[in-house]
């Protein structure tokens, strides 16, 4: 089986560490993931900002890039929802199979294990786009759940968005703050010192509003805790 | 639609007042939250839930593209029972209709049974120009009309008001209101009983909407909580009803499947507690139903947005939308706020005021509203078929237009990226113009010195080929750190 | 006027619609059953809108509306059994009745304006419903009350008390119709 990763153009260049994670993790798993030097964006944020023949460009050129293998996955939520639901909406041909990092691991290698280490208290966001666009349900709370070390608190309201929503966050800057605000209030609830979930997009926007209120709670990608193991801990 | 909201500035102005509003916010996250959890509740009782919405939307569908028909069958058989139906292009025709019909009946008051449509067409304000004096009976419209206010909620249009607001109001503007009200619901609620039991009993002309009309048999349907609604149809000795011309379904039976979607989806109940049926004149009444376009025609043109004209204004995408929730009803400028508003109004009002170009975008995206949607509206996918059809600001194109062309090549993404790796100590912590809107609260990620297909290469890796040092030894937890 | 807008609006529809592929329904949900409604359970529901519910053998109905009203006097709509409740003199603020179709499910009375119910108005300006559900007439659910409903008579769907919610959403029961529900259902 070919497996492709796509990193997503937000996580190619803000998080890289995202991206060496997802390698690393695959590769424990003994999945020898390959990376198309001629990926760049899915389209999305030309799509949901009004820019469709932008989005119909990058999305034709998405399909050219990983025609030939066999599964993709992507440590994101938003963009692998993205290339699964509204591609077929603008009339993309060819679409390759595309997972969730989460999906991928526990549909296609059957594992929920993975090996993992992580003494921390942990809660997690589901993202809307994971949630409600790709479905990925219960997935990836049950991989958090077999880290070991790890202690996994609910979080209240953990179904309603973030208020990032790509430009929303810019061109509705006070509901997104005022959205984002209540989120932080529920994450504070939990006592957690990590948020976690499997987008870098909506943590980028809770981790940037934690970190200008000095919360001292850190954000940090599913596929990097799944990635921790004692040794790379110490 | 009404000219009431003429002039409003666009979404996120509005917004940014509303959030600051606490009484406002405190209001809306308690309504909000409440019908949320009873619309659960009943709606996990039905196993066949998802089948009801599949069989809701596929007969709307069909009944949207047989509308003609329908509509032709609907005129015959209410004509056949008595009632006379009238035509209505848009909300200026509609208008002068009802004006004419109330005018000839020699009356200058009349009751209202709460309707969405005649709101829309700004009846009351153009039957008060021809000094006809409509009176809401719906608790919240009377709320609403007699605080010279907009509805927030196309269930509970007086939402934002809590019950000292009301009380204040209700002694303040309601005649005859008992001086030592209080502000219990309970003793609310029978001041509005005592104001207005005897202007049903002696109103000769009523003014409804409808929730259904049924093509089949020329019945219409009107779901209700108070009893207004009942008081309206029945006792007045001519009933006017103004109907958008989607709200028809082609057959009785297909009342079976929206008596369950509608209650169920709109107060969480398992039934409303009133349902009136009628078939044209009823009980010796005289009835005439006033069929309005006023933009549905244009909204059915359109292949994405059509969807909209499904919408049974249940508002429970309202009740479940983040955004609505925090921006409340009045920051949409429409008689059909939250998302299906944002889908709706565009459309029907087109996209020529910064208001109406604004509201495509007043979402997240987030879905809430298409999962709870008991008729499948995707409203997600019309808002973005909408921001595509929208004018967009000259800055904002130019942006799109440059990252497109960086997304259009690998290389020069790679390029972008490491001019950005090079310059990421220079990044200011707030930015300027448009994306202030980011930093106003939030920090900037810390931008990484090396991207992450620059590292792939430079651990070995080839084109599609894995780096040759496999990446052990990576602190992942560490990664976010400087 | 109103002639050219008919054709107007007919012209608009034609052209929108024009090409939009045909949708079929399918009524994969439960339909009408054909079987009777549970008595139990139509109770319970009619209980949870804060009615007053009483479950009797019909050989005692009379009895028991009897000991409801308590010597008050009831508007009789025309047709009501005789043998379960006779006019009497006096003022008067409530009404009995009979019905045409119950709803277990949703605990849904429905009159029709046939014999015992009278025009709709009867049931709707008092302050007080006493309405009589026989067993027989009690169905499963929403799909078999519109299967036995006759579109042409003039409808009246009552599930509870009149209530609002629309101050701060609490519930209110009473605004407008009448403020008490009270259901006797005769069962045999």
């Amino acid at each position: 089986m070919r497996v492709a990763l796509f990193i997503t153009c937000v996580n190619d260049t803000l998080f890289p560490g995202t991206g060496k994670a997802a390698v690393g993790l695959l590769r424990r798993l003994g999945v020898d993931v390959e990376f198309p030097l001629a990926q760049t964006c899915c389209g999305q944020m030309h799509l949901n900002t009004g820019y469709r023949d932008e989005a119909v460009k990058l999305a034709n050129r998405f399909t050219e890039t990983f025609a030939g293998y066999d599964a993709v996955v992507a440590p994101s939520g938003s963009c692998a929802a993205m290339v699964r639901e509204q591609y077929p909406h603008l009339d993309i041909e060819d679409i390759p199979k595309v997972y969730d990092l989460s999906e991928f691991l526990v549909d296609v290698l059957k594992v929920t294990d993975v090996g993992a280490y992580f003494p921390h208290k942990v809660t997690y966001h589901p993202t809307c786009h994971s949630l409600r666009g790709l479905k990925v349900g219960d997935r990836p709370t049950d991989l958090l759940k077999m880290v070991r070390g790890l202690e996994l608190v609910p979080l209240p309201g953990a179904e309603e968005c973030c208020g990032f929503g790509g430009t929303f966050a810019v061109k509705n800057r006070d509901v997104s703050a005022a959205m984002c605000a209540d989120k932080i209030g529920n994450v504070m609830k939990t006592g957690a010192e990590v948020l976690c979930a499997a987008d870098n997009s909506c943590l980028l926007h809770i981790g940037g509003t934690l970190r200008r209120q000095k919360s001292g709670v850190r954000v940090l990608h599913l596929a990097e805790i799944l990635a921790s193991t004692e040794e790379s801990a110490e | 639609m009404s000219g009431t909201f003429v002039g409003m500035p666009a979404f996120p102005k509005n917004a940014a007042k509303a959030v600051q509003n606490s009484q406002l916010r405190f209001n809306l996250r308690k309504a909000t939250h409440t019908i949320r959890g009873k619309r659960a509740a009943v709606v996990g009782e039905l196993d066949d839930w998802a089948e009801l919405r599949e069989a809701g939307k596929a007969i709307k569908d069909h009944t949207l593209r047989n509308l003609d028909r329908y509509l032709l069958q609907m005129e015959e058989k209410v004509t056949e029972a008595g009632g006379t139906v009238h035509w209505a292009r848009d909300a200026a025709e509609a208008n002068r209709i009802v004006a004419r019909l109330v005018k000839e009946t020699g009356e200058t008051e009349v009751v209202k049974v709460k309707s969405m449509a005649t709101m829309e067409i700004g009846l009351n304000e153009a039957l008060a120009e021809e000094g006809i004096e409509a009176f809401e009976t719906d608790l919240a419209e009377l709320i609403v009309q007699l605080g010279d206010d907009f509805p927030s909620h196309i269930l509970v249009p007086a939402i934002h008001r809590n019950r000292a607001e009301i009380r204040e109001l209700f002694l303040k503007k309601m005649a005859g209101a008992p001086k030592d009200l209080t502000d219990e619901p309970r003793a609310l609620a029978e001041a509005a009983r005592l104001y207005l039991r005897q202007r049903f009993l002696e109103a000769k002309v009523a003014i409804s909407g409808a929730n259904f009309m049924i093509a089949e048999t020329g019945t219409l349907v009107v779901l209700e909580s108070e009893g207004n609604g009942r008081m309206c149809l029945t006792l007045p000795k001519t009933l006017i009803s103004v109907v958008g011309i989607e709200k028809l379904l082609p057959a009785w039976q297909d009342l079976e499947v929206f008596l369950q979607l509608l209650p169920r989806s709109s107060t969480g109940e398992r039934m409303n507690p009133y349902t009136s049926m009628w078939t044209g004149a009823t009980e010796g009444q005289e009835f005439h139903l006033v069929l309005l376009d006023n933009g549905r025609t244009s909204v059915l043109a359109d292949k994405v947005g059509r969807q909209a004209l499904r919408c049974i204004r249940c508002s429970a995408c309202l009740n479940v939308c983040p955004v609505y929730e925090r921006a409340g009803g009045h920051s949409y400028g429409s008689v059909y706020p939250g998302p299906i508003g944002a889908i709706l109004t565009p459309q029907l009002r087109g996209m020529d005021t910064p208001l109406d170009r604004s509201l495509p975008y007043a979402s997240s995206l987030c879905g809430a509203c298409y999962e709870v949607c008991p008729v499948a509206i995707d409203i997600p996918s019309v808002l973005v078929d909408l921001r595509g059809k929208a004018r967009h600001p000259r800055t904002e194109k130019a942006g799109m237009a440059a990252a497109g062309w960086v997304f259009n090549r690998s290389k020069r993404l790679a390029k972008a990226q490491r001019f950005g790796g090079r310059m990421r100590r220079l990044v200011p912590k707030r930015l300027p113009g448009p994306l202030s809107g980011w930093t106003d609260t939030r920090d900037l990620p810390d931008i990484p010195a090396e991207s992450f297909r620059d590292w792939w290469v430079r651990e070995g890796g080839a084109d599609g080929r894995r780096p040759a040092v496999p990446p052990v030894g990576n602190l992942p937890q560490e990664s976010r750190k400087k | 006027m109103s002639a050219a807008a008919r054709e107007v609006i007919l012209r608009r529809i034609r052209s929108a619609v024009e090409g939009a592929p045909e949708a079929e329904i399918v009524r994969g949900y439960r339909g009408a059953t054909g079987e009777p409604g549970d008595v139990e359970l139509f109770a319970e529901r009619v209980r949870d809108y804060r009615a007053v519910v009483h479950v009797v053998p019909r050989a005692e109905v009379a009895a028991t509306i009897a000991e409801i009203t308590g010597g008050r006097a009831l508007a009789v709509p025309e047709g009501f059994p005789s043998h379960w409740y006779a006019p009497s003199e006096g003022e008067t603020d409530g009404v009995i009745s009979t019905c045409a179709v119950a709803i277990a499910e949703t605990g849904t009375i429905v009159l029709d304006a046939g014999p015992g119910q009278g025009a709709r108005a009867q049931t709707l300006i008092p302050d007080y419903h006493l309405c009589v559900v026989r067993e027989d007439q009690i169905v499963p659910n929403v799909p078999d009350a519109i299967a036995r409903l006759d579109a042409a008579r003039p409808l009246t769907w009552i599930s509870g008390p009149s209530a609002t919610s629309d101050i701060e959403l609490n519930r209110v029961e009473g605004v407008h119709g009448p403020r008490t529900l009270e259901v006797v259902i005769a069962t045999g």
